[in-house]
């Protein structure tokens, strides 16, 4: 192979980028090869975003240039980017809810028959052949609100193809995929690098890189740290890069030393948003200085577990005591203030309010208490001060406590929100995919608060999609199947096989 | 023939109400051929205003833009258009002075909410006063226009008893807002131009990304949008009553989305319920001339807006808007 030679497929050339006084790409070269799957690997906050949304004309650089087979482009839209078939899989989906596949796919470059009239059917034939073509079948009449979102994600990945892009872009694809969806996106990934397409991929899985990759380019605060072949580095290697030092992904944590039963739950019943039986004759007990992990695969009840024990979803039959209270039909107040803390599955919807500032949402489960309001009125600098000492005890990286929660990274606002249920005085705390698509950083820096909340007596209720942080963090573990709990142990009685097994099939 | 039977079923309740509605018109008609007619054919007279501001609001809110001015587009049209007329004895230049006034009064609303970014509501309510105060302060009392738009009979077919009289029988501007009906229909679901204002209504950023410019659909939708508004006014003033009254409008352009809302934001749901309300207003005469509830006139008055609240009450919560409505579009 002479690649050496031919010109690269992409290449970015001393990118910068500021917004206001944040260093957001400081001078960045990438290098994409034609039919190379390259990672593009750092923490929330490193700039790969940027990056990309500057390869895609969605931002303007301030500086440097972008090559495209070997010629300076100019990147002033999404339009241009895609005249110069670049295409992006966006993380939050830019996919119209209301219309069908193929109508998503077609638009903006839409075949016609003569009288200008829409040729549905020729489009519609066209996205069925393209399906087949790279593995990705999908309805083409389907409308693309009722598709499962790893469907959604391949009408994505359709609308670059049907734009014939060389270079596909794809910002954290497997962030909302279950590890089967993940494995066939990853062959399909290959099938098109194949084809010669050359793929950036955005991701935080360090498995994945490993897995993939041809190539990986590491970022950190702005700047490119390295590039390197996955087949010369390992997990640790790659994730010290990322971070700057060495990252402890194994949790250190000491013996358990569970004490009372705090949660006791007994023959729940509970219904999905379809009203069909989500949790049943569910039971389960959790104990003080314990952390209690559920592994599952995603939709086998978790999250209308956890919303049935926070009060947002009501049960159909059966108990749920805190202390031996029975709490099942209490308001959500009434049970977070009975010592119930919540780290919800969706942060950017249930977690936080995101016009509203930092401050404000680092108080939001205690604004109507003293010394956050006194008689109804607010009293500022009592939050503010809370906020500025909570910000600088979690580390969350914001240039003010009054800018909006929602300007924050992934990472960070998951911060806010852990700082906002930590310091809430409780006695369980409930944590639903705590590390779902942040940084290694936040990662290892969560995972150590759960643990402290553990050794000073929370009782902990962990939920998490990824096994690997189930086995870390847990001292027992129940495996969630059909909505049925299908085996309770001790962490060190299961092996790693097992746990999948039961995870799949509802029996090893 | 099973699939039918369906159809039947799950409609049962539009046609009852269809057959209920019939059935009350012959009794309210005194069960005479003739008044049980006028009654018909004055139901599509006042529908045809409401399915003009209905489709202007349809091309609006489908774009990404609530469009509460329509009364306002309506009112200036309607003082412009018999102006016109008035001064130049020419009712095709009044008709299009009138379309020409709503287009303007489009692209005003365009340059509020899509250059200017401002809330839509207030640019709306902006429009409404400005038509009200407006057309108060420029309007002469005495000025005449010598006829309205006459009637065309569609050869043979108003010949036909009944039907003809009711559809066959009609002013320009009525037959022309059945066929926009139609025509609007088949833009919105059938052609590049209606998936596109679909598409920037429900989820503006995605429609950029992939190169649709977002600020010129929008205003382009709302000048095609004010146009119709326009000849929603042309048709008060040069087709309905043949002068202008102050505030002419009298709270039209609000039934028209009403009207929009109860159809679902779709042409020919938003027609059939511009009848329904048309029908309200129809029945009101044939009330009067029976005596029923004379001792009570302004109960009479009161059926179109009962039957606004009622219907809007009772519908809005299975219609589902736009979902990008009310919301300034600004590229990252």
């Amino acid at each position: 192979m002479s690649t050496q030679q031919a010109p690269l497929a992409l290449e970015a050339e001393g990118i910068c980028k500021k917004f206001g006084t944040l260093v957001a790409n400081d001078e960045v070269n990438l290098k994409v090869e034609k039919g190379q799957i390259h990672a593009l690997l750092g923490e929330n906050g490193a700039g790969k975003s940027t990056l990309v949304n500057i390869l895609f004309g969605l931002y303007k650089a301030d500086q440097g240039e972008v090559r495209i087979s070997g010629e300076k482009v100019e990147m002033n839209s999404p339009h241009d980017a895609i005249n110069n078939k670049i295409g992006m899989v966006h993380q939050h989906f830019q996919l119209v809810p209301v219309l069908s596949v193929t109508e998503n796919i077609v638009l903006g470059d839409e075949p016609t028959s003569k009288g200008g009239a829409l040729d549905f059917e020729k489009a519609a034939a066209e996205v069925s052949e393209l399906g087949k073509r790279y593995g990705l079948e999908v309805d083409p009449r389907a409308i693309v609100e009722d598709l499962p979102i790893g469907y959604q994600q391949r009408v994505e990945i359709l609308r670059s193809l049907y734009r014939q892009a060389d270079v596909l872009i794809l910002d954290e694809p497997t962030a909302v995929l279950t590890p089967q969806e993940t494995d066939h996106l990853l062959d399909v990934l290959r099938g098109l690098a194949a084809e010669g397409v050359s793929i950036i991929f955005i991701t935080h899985k360090l498995r994945e890189v490993l897995a993939i990759a041809d190539q990986v380019t590491v970022m950190r605060q702005g700047k490119v740290v390295g590039s390197t072949d996955p087949k010369e580095t390992n997990e640790e290697g790659l994730a010290e890069m990322m971070v700057g030092r060495s990252v402890v992904l194994r949790v250190a944590k000491s013996e358990a030393t569970p004490g009372d039963t705090i949660l006791s739950i007994k023959d729940l019943n509970v219904l999905d948003d379809r009203s069909q039986p989500a949790l049943r004759d569910f039971s389960l007990d959790v104990q003080k200085g314990e952390i209690f992990g559920i592994a599952g695969v995603e939709g086998n009840g978790q999250r209308e577990l956890v919303e049935a024990i926070t009060g947002l979803r009501s049960a159909v039959s059966g108990s749920i005591l805190m202390n031996g209270k029975e709490m099942s039909g209490s308001t959500a107040r009434e049970i977070s203030e009975e010592g119930i803390s919540h780290i919800p599955e969706n942060r950017e919807k249930h977690g936080l309010v995101g016009p509203h500032s930092v401050a404000d949402n680092l108080v939001l489960n205690r604004y109507f208490h003293s010394p956050f309001a006194s008689r109804g009125i607010r009293q500022t600098t009592a939050i503010n001060d809370e906020a500025s000492h909570l910000v600088e005890k979690f580390d969350v990286r914001t240039a003010s406590i009054h800018n909006p929660a929602r300007t924050l990274s992934g990472g960070n606002k998951q911060k806010v929100i852990a700082a906002r249920e930590l310091s809430h005085d409780s006695e369980l705390l409930l944590a639903a995919q705590p590390t779902r698509g942040i940084d290694v950083g936040s990662i290892e820096f969560i995972h150590q608060q759960l643990v402290n909340q553990r050794d000073s007596g929370v009782a902990v209720l962990l939920v998490s999609a990824e096994l690997d942080e189930i086995l870390s963090l847990s001292d027992r573990i129940g495996v969630i199947y059909q909505g049925q709990l299908v085996a309770i142990a001790p962490t060190e009685e299961f092996t790693r096989t097992q746990i999948g097994r039961l995870m799949t099939s509802g029996s090893d | 023939m099973n699939s039918l039977l369906q159809r039947i079923i799950r409609l049962r309740w539009w046609i009852l109400t269809f057959l209920g509605i019939i059935a009350f018109t012959i009794f309210a008609g005194d069960f005479r051929l003739d008044p049980t007619t006028a009654i018909f054919a004055a139901t599509l007279r006042h529908s045809t205003p409401l399915v003009l501001g209905a489709l202007c609001g349809m091309l609006c809110e489908r774009s990404g833009v609530i469009n509460i001015g329509i009364e306002g587009q309506m009112l200036m049209s309607a003082f412009v258009g018999f102006s016109v007329t008035s001064t130049t004895s020419s009712l095709y230049l009044g008709v299009a002075a009138g379309l020409a006034c709503g287009m303007l009064m489009g692209a005003a609303l365009g340059g509020l909410t899509v250059s200017l970014q401002g809330d839509q509501i207030i640019a709306g309510t902006v429009l409404n006063i400005a038509a009200l105060g407006l057309t108060s302060f420029l309007y002469t009392p005495g000025e005449t226009i010598h006829s309205k738009t006459p009637r065309i009979d569609i050869g043979p077919l108003a010949d036909i008893p009944v039907i003809g009289t009711i559809f066959f029988s009609n002013q320009p501007l009525t037959y022309f807002s059945l066929l926009l009906v139609g025509i609007i229909w088949y833009a919105l679901f059938k052609t590049t131009w209606g998936l596109r204002t679909r598409a920037i209504g429900e989820h503006p950023s995605a429609a950029e990304t992939v190169g649709v410019s977002v600020a010129k659909m929008r205003y382009l939708n709302l000048i095609i949008g004010g146009g119709i508004a326009g000849l929603a006014g042309a048709y008060l003033s040069l087709e309905a009553v043949g002068s202008f009254e102050r505030n002419m409008t009298n709270g039209k352009g609000f039934v028209a989305l009403a009207v929009m809302i109860f159809g679902r934001w779709n042409p020919v749901g938003a027609w059939g319920a511009a009848l329904l309300f048309g029908y309200t207003n129809a029945i009101q005469t044939q009330f009067q001339f029976r005596g029923w509830l004379t001792g009570h006139p302004q109960f009479i008055g009161m059926i179109p807006f009962i039957v606004t609240i009622v219907v809007l009450a009772g519908f809005v919560g299975k219609a589902r808007a736009p979902a990008a409505i009310g919301q300034p579009y600004t590229r990252e």
